[in-house]
């Protein structure tokens, strides 16, 4: 079953990407161990992280993808998800610190200290342990994505209202996280992080290692979501996004559907997160901004939804523009984000990826591709089996 | 309940209001085992909200909803009744246009609608053949990999029946399904429609006389949310209310 | 030990007869006594101030007070004494400048706090016969925090001859408080002072009663809890009161900043993420509006933020059109991608502001009848947040006027219920909406225009109320002005009662938190629209 389903998952295109990414993993740190500084080819211990940072957006906008792209929920939570996984992370990494803090106290961190708290709070318990810590990246996200979506979806909340609640939960979780008393280290965070599983943070096999694993998780992402969207159950999300009643009248529980899509998502952006932290050092409230799930959305929409290859390449592209822009013209920065956005809603909805299939692609197809449905479509479909048509005429109450 | 025995469809003094619209009013239906009824009526007589009704849609303020006897539709919403047998046809046909016709009847298919059922699901052979077989009754066999947007109107009402026939339902409900079909279409889709109630119910909403004539059931017309008149077609529409209210002079 | 017995006995029988000895002793040479000082010890500054206080005289009562605060000196060349406060020197009595010349050598006179106790309780007898009201009455007061029986007659004089209501209210509390606390005054008349201390002592009542509570008699026990529980549920009505003022407030705030939201989202349908972008770009067109005035027209000043109404209205307005028509009309029915695009305008938005203006916070000067405040039974009321209510009230009511009275606000609701239609019935759909989308931007605008009053002027103006906006919309119910009237509201009432349980932020994360559940319940808001014509 499970077998069928992986063989299923590597069609030609996910292979490719599955491979190039793997290879990634080898052929980055082999550039920058093995190769001398100064030498062609060598690739810098910070643009290694740097590179490593990319491919843990890349991880998240895969995941927003999964539900947005394919399933049609537009979630603005997923910096949410994407913090607490960095989050659960760091906490782990703190402890690591152990007497080795300004204060030197040996189970509490720093900040606490600083607080005048005498004993480590009960959800801190644990996070001296790397397993457990990773179990929590995994959990923390899903349960709340889980608990979340069960009542949103089940009470059918859809469209934009979706969107407007996730935003309410990231800014509400932005603002919990803020607070010192919630014992995250308020503003400033969690930083300063000292060892991972005993390997000092800052040495260069431990960047290096971890951008291996970045990137091997982000293969690991692909075959994940691959093995989704070939599934029958993917065409049901997709059919899901289409038609949503429609689906239902076929017998399929949307909210389930939906449900899961949403789970699944949550946890990669956690382990993205988790991946994130350790390559740059820090996490602190600013990750839970709702403009960078904001930022996410236009990530996978410049690459484009919809599709496995796109959020990747556009997670790249547009951190690569955007730390091009900040060193060289920071004031403009902003200018061409907003730009970016307005750009692609209007003249490239189906990203970068589309543009190529557009451009190289059509000759190729064994049939012609049906003009992708825009939601506006999609929203007709509904709209046709919403039989407001002549037949039920009814008064619409006036203002 | 006794009155529900035998019936594969039971609809009581069912009634329903927007905003105090009354779109249902005090309506009664029976459909029993492999009986075709044809549902005619004028614009506004409430056969699409009777069909909300059935598929749980629309919650009814008041009445009896029975399925097959014993269930009782009004508590359950959606896909819960798809699941129970209930398979319906909508009056603008909507089928997954960003996927293959394959794939809308793979989906369609009965089978169990677990998530991870349908995330770990490999067609069998029977599947195979039964998707192949219904494809070759709706004619959609030799574009079974195009996507669904490509076909024409009249195509895709037939591949909403073949996906109606792939749920494998106790109950069809079928919403205007000769809209925009050719004579010949029409003729097809009516004769492929006495073939399913030979095993199934079959309960059909339409407009064109000559198709309801062709199906050759009892029919019910429907006006203002009620039951106008009952009987054959000819009876029916040698009913003088009916001609006043639906037929015209 | 003894001495200080001695002195408080002398005190008391100083202020137990004061007027009498008053006018026995009209004898008395202030001006001789006043020049004792600069010789005296502190034994004979003792009864030189029980002398001076007992002549009931006004005049002394600046000397003394010099000599408590330590600004009495005696000038050692000249044998003066004087008062100098600052640089400025004066002579105690008639309180003319004095010049002592460039030999003076001044030295303070010493005060102990045993005499600076005496002063003040010497000074409270003095000045509760003041002239002046005020003075009277925070003498009044000072007896009420300290009561002693033994300015019982002192006070019931003082009462007698009051003609302020307000003092005499003061006096009587200070009397009653003075029985209570007294250990040999009668239970009735210890139960008759309740009241009387419940009438006078304003916001300190219950702090006097429960202080007095344990030293009453069992008899008067019962008296004294009642008003304590009576003042408590007051002073919960009226700490109610202000927190529904402060939420009214508030509301009105959200009101002005959703109201704007509620047409283009609620009515249009269009998710106009640069919406706390036009507020913003309201509050800058006053600032610019009111340089403008400043500059060229100061007699206008004053009235700046009336002219910046209709300037930022038509601004943000237009900017409202040329963004409909530039971007958001391209995207009808896909609600997703325009909240993508409006975010990314919102973005260049703000960071044009920023690039003309600088990141940092302007000001906008508050004309004089929006600054101050006023006291409205109890309730503290800024005028600034009573204008900005009434004018949020304004421009709701306006905008219902608009939309319920107008060809154009016809034409709205056409479009909106069905635009196939009214486009056939021969309106120009487009023009609706780009004139609706106009509308809504405009309201913004003028929201900007208020919140000058009350929050600092920066490119992030519009970021802050954003997602409050969206959440009064959703809560309301979408489409529905009334229900964005009574979302805001109830969200800034809301906000205010639960602040002082779990403090501003926890208090805003709950409101977060009830908005999502109750979403759950209701995914429509609070008053949505019923039938199916609205799904989808």
């Amino acid at each position: 079953m499970l077998t069928q389903a992986l063989f299923r998952a590597l069609d030609k295109k996910a292979v490719w990407v599955i491979g190039i990414f793997l290879a990634v993993a080898v052929l980055v740190p082999m550039a920058n161990l093995l190769i001398p500084p100064g030498q062609f080819g060598h690739v810098p211990t910070y643009l290694v992280s740097l590179l490593g940072k990319y491919l843990s957006y890349a991880i998240l906008a895969l995941a927003l993808d999964l539900v947005w792209g394919y399933c049609g929920i537009l979630s603005l939570g997923h910096s949410a998800f994407f913090a607490l996984g960095g989050y659960a992370m760091g906490m782990y990494l703190m402890r690591q610190i152990g007497t080795r803090g300004v204060y030197g106290n040996p189970t509490l961190p720093d900040f606490m200290v600083f607080l005048n708290w005498k004993e480590l709070p009960w959800y801190w318990y644990g996070f001296d342990n790397f397993w457990f810590a990773m179990a929590m990246v995994v959990l923390v996200p899903g349960l709340l994505a889980f608990i979340f979506g069960f009542f949103a979806f089940r009470s059918r909340v859809t469209g934009v209202y979706l969107s407007i609640i996730t935003q309410a939960m990231t800014f509400a979780l932005l603002l919990a996280f803020f607070r010192n008393d919630m014992g995250f280290g308020g503003n400033n965070g969690l930083t300063d992080f000292k060892d991972i599983l005993g390997a000092p943070v800052q040495a260069q096999s431990t960047r290096v290692i971890l951008f291996a694993a970045t990137a091997i998780a982000l293969a690991l992402s692909v075959l994940i979501c691959s093995m989704i969207v070939n599934s029958k159950l993917g065409k049901v999300m997709v059919a899901v996004r289409d038609a949503e009643s429609r689906t239902r009248f076929i017998g399929y529980r949307v909210e389930y559907v939906k449900l899961f899509a949403f789970t699944v998502s949550a946890i990669m952006a956690g382990i993205a997160g988790a991946l994130y932290v350790p390559q740059v050092g820090i996490i602190n409230p600013g990750e839970f901004e709702p403009g960078n799930s904001i930022e996410v959305v236009i990530w996978t929409a410049v690459g484009g939804r919809g599709t496995l290859v796109g959020p990747i390449i556009g997670a790249i592209v547009v951190n690569l523009g955007k730390s091009w822009f900040t060193s060289a013209l920071p004031e403009f920065w902003l200018f061409a984000l907003g730009a970016l956005f307005i750009f692609v809603t209007l003249f490239l909805p189906k990203g970068i990826v589309g543009l190529w299939k557009q451009l190289f692609g059509a000759s190729r197809k064994k049939a012609e591709e049906p003009a992708a449905p825009t939601p506006a479509q999609s929203a007709d479909i509904e709209r046709g089996e919403d039989p407001s048509t002549f037949d039920n005429v009814q008064p619409r109450p006036a203002e | 309940m006794s009155k529900a025995q035998d019936t594969m469809l039971y609809l009581n003094g069912v009634s329903v209001a927007f905003d105090g619209f009354k779109a249902i009013n005090n309506l009664s239906i029976i459909v029993r085992p492999t009986e075709m009824l044809a549902i005619i009526g004028p614009n506004g007589a409430g056969k699409t909200t009777m069909m909300d009704i059935i598929t749980g849609k629309t919650r009814p303020d008041d009445g009896d909803v029975m399925f097959d006897g014993r269930t009782d539709l009004t508590k359950l919403d959606e896909a819960a009744i798809a699941n129970l047998g209930i398979g319906r046809k909508f009056q603008k046909p909507t089928v997954f246009e960003s996927h293959t016709i394959w794939d809308n009847l793979e989906m369609a298919l009965k089978k169990p609608r677990g998530i991870f059922a349908a995330l770990f699901y490999t067609p069998s052979e029977e599947d195979v053949a039964r998707i192949t077989e219904i494809l070759e009754t709706v004619r959609l066999l030799h574009r079974k990999d195009e996507y669904a947007a490509n076909l024409s109107h009249g195509q895709k009402q037939w591949l909403e029946i073949g996906m109606l026939l792939a749920q494998d339902p106790k109950l069809l409900l079928v919403d205007e399904p000769v809209a925009g079909m050719t004579d010949s279409e029409t003729e097809e889709t009516a004769k492929l429609l006495r073939e399913i109630a030979k095993t199934r119910s079959v309960v059909v909403v339409e407009h064109d006389m000559s198709f309801v004539r062709e199906l050759g059931s009892r029919v019910v017309c429907l006006a203002e949310g009620a039951v106008l008149a009952e009987g054959s077609l000819d009876q029916v529409s040698a009913n003088p209310v009916v001609i006043e209210r639906y037929l015209g002079r | 030990m003894l001495t200080q017995l001695l002195r408080l006995a002398l005190l008391t029988l100083s202020l137990l007869l004061p007027t009498q000895i008053a006018r026995a002793q009209d004898a008395v040479d202030i001006p001789a006594q006043i020049a004792a000082m600069g010789e005296a010890s502190l034994k004979e500054l003792t009864q030189i101030v029980v002398e001076l206080s007992s002549t009931g005289d006004n005049s002394v009562v600046p000397v003394l007070t010099a000599l408590a605060d330590g600004n009495l000196y005696l000038d050692e060349t000249s044998g003066r004494v004087i008062i100098q406060t600052g640089s400025a020197i004066t002579d105690p009595l008639t309180g003319e400048a004095v010049d002592l010349g460039a030999e003076a050598d001044l030295s303070r006179i010493r005060v102990n706090n045993g005499l600076r106790r005496d002063i003040s309780a010497a000074l409270s007898g003095m000045t509760l016969m003041s002239d002046n009201p005020s003075t009277r009455l925070s003498a009044a007061q000072g007896f009420l925090a300290k009561p002693d029986a033994a300015n019982l007659p002192l006070l019931d004089e003082a009462i007698a001859a009051e003609t302020d209501a307000n003092v005499r209210s003061a006096m009587q509390a200070a009397r009653a408080v003075t029985i209570l606390t007294s250990e040999d005054a009668s239970i009735e008349d210890k139960n008759a002072a309740v009241p009387q201390v419940v009438a006078g002592a304003g916001r300190n009542a219950i702090t006097i009663l429960t202080g007095a509570l344990s030293n009453a008699p069992d008899e008067v026990k019962p008296t004294i809890e009642a008003a304590i529980a009576g003042l408590e549920q007051g002073r919960a009505v009226w700490g109610a009161l202000q927190n529904v003022w402060f939420g009214v407030s508030l509301g009105s705030v959200l009101l002005l900043a959703a109201i704007g939201l509620a047409i283009t989202f609620g009515v249009m349908g269009v998710i106009n993420m640069a919406h706390g972008e036009m507020v913003m770009l309201g509050a800058y067109t006053t600032f610019l509006v009111q340089l403008v005035i400043r500059q060229n027209f100061p007699g206008l000043l004053d009235y700046s933020l009336l002219i910046a109404l209709p300037v930022a209205f038509l601004v943000t307005g237009a900017i409202g059109v040329g963004i409909e028509r530039g971007i958001i009309r391209w995207l009808y029915g896909r609600p997703l991608e325009t909240l993508l695009a409006t975010w990314g305008l919102s973005l260049i938005l703000q960071q044009t502001v920023r690039s003309i203006f600088g990141p940092t916070n302007q000001m906008v000067i508050a004309p004089t009848w929006m600054s101050g405040s006023t006291e409205f039974f109890g309730l503290a009321i800024t005028y600034n947040r009573f204008w900005i209510v009434i004018f949020a009230l304004i421009v709701f009511f306006a905008l219902l006027l608009v939309l319920n009275r107008t060809p154009l606000g016809l034409q709205m609701r056409a479009v909106t219920q069905n635009r196939r239609m009214a486009s056939a019935m021969g309106i120009r759909t487009p023009f609706v909406d780009a004139m609706t989308f106009g509308l809504g931007s405009g309201i913004a605008g003028l929201a900007g225009v208020a919140l000058t009053q009350i929050d600092n002027i920066s490119p992030n103006l519009g970021q802050n109320y954003i997602i409050d906006s969206f959440m009064v919309v959703v809560f309301g119910g979408v489409g529905n002005l009334w229900g964005t009237f009574v979302g805001a509201l109830t969200l800034g009432v809301a906000n205010k009662f639960l602040e002082p349980y779990a403090g501003a932020v926890l208090g805003k994360i709950l409101i977060l938190v009830l908005i999502i559940l109750f979403i759950q319940r209701r995914p429509r808001g609070l008053f949505a629209l019923k039938g199916r014509a609205i799904e989808q």
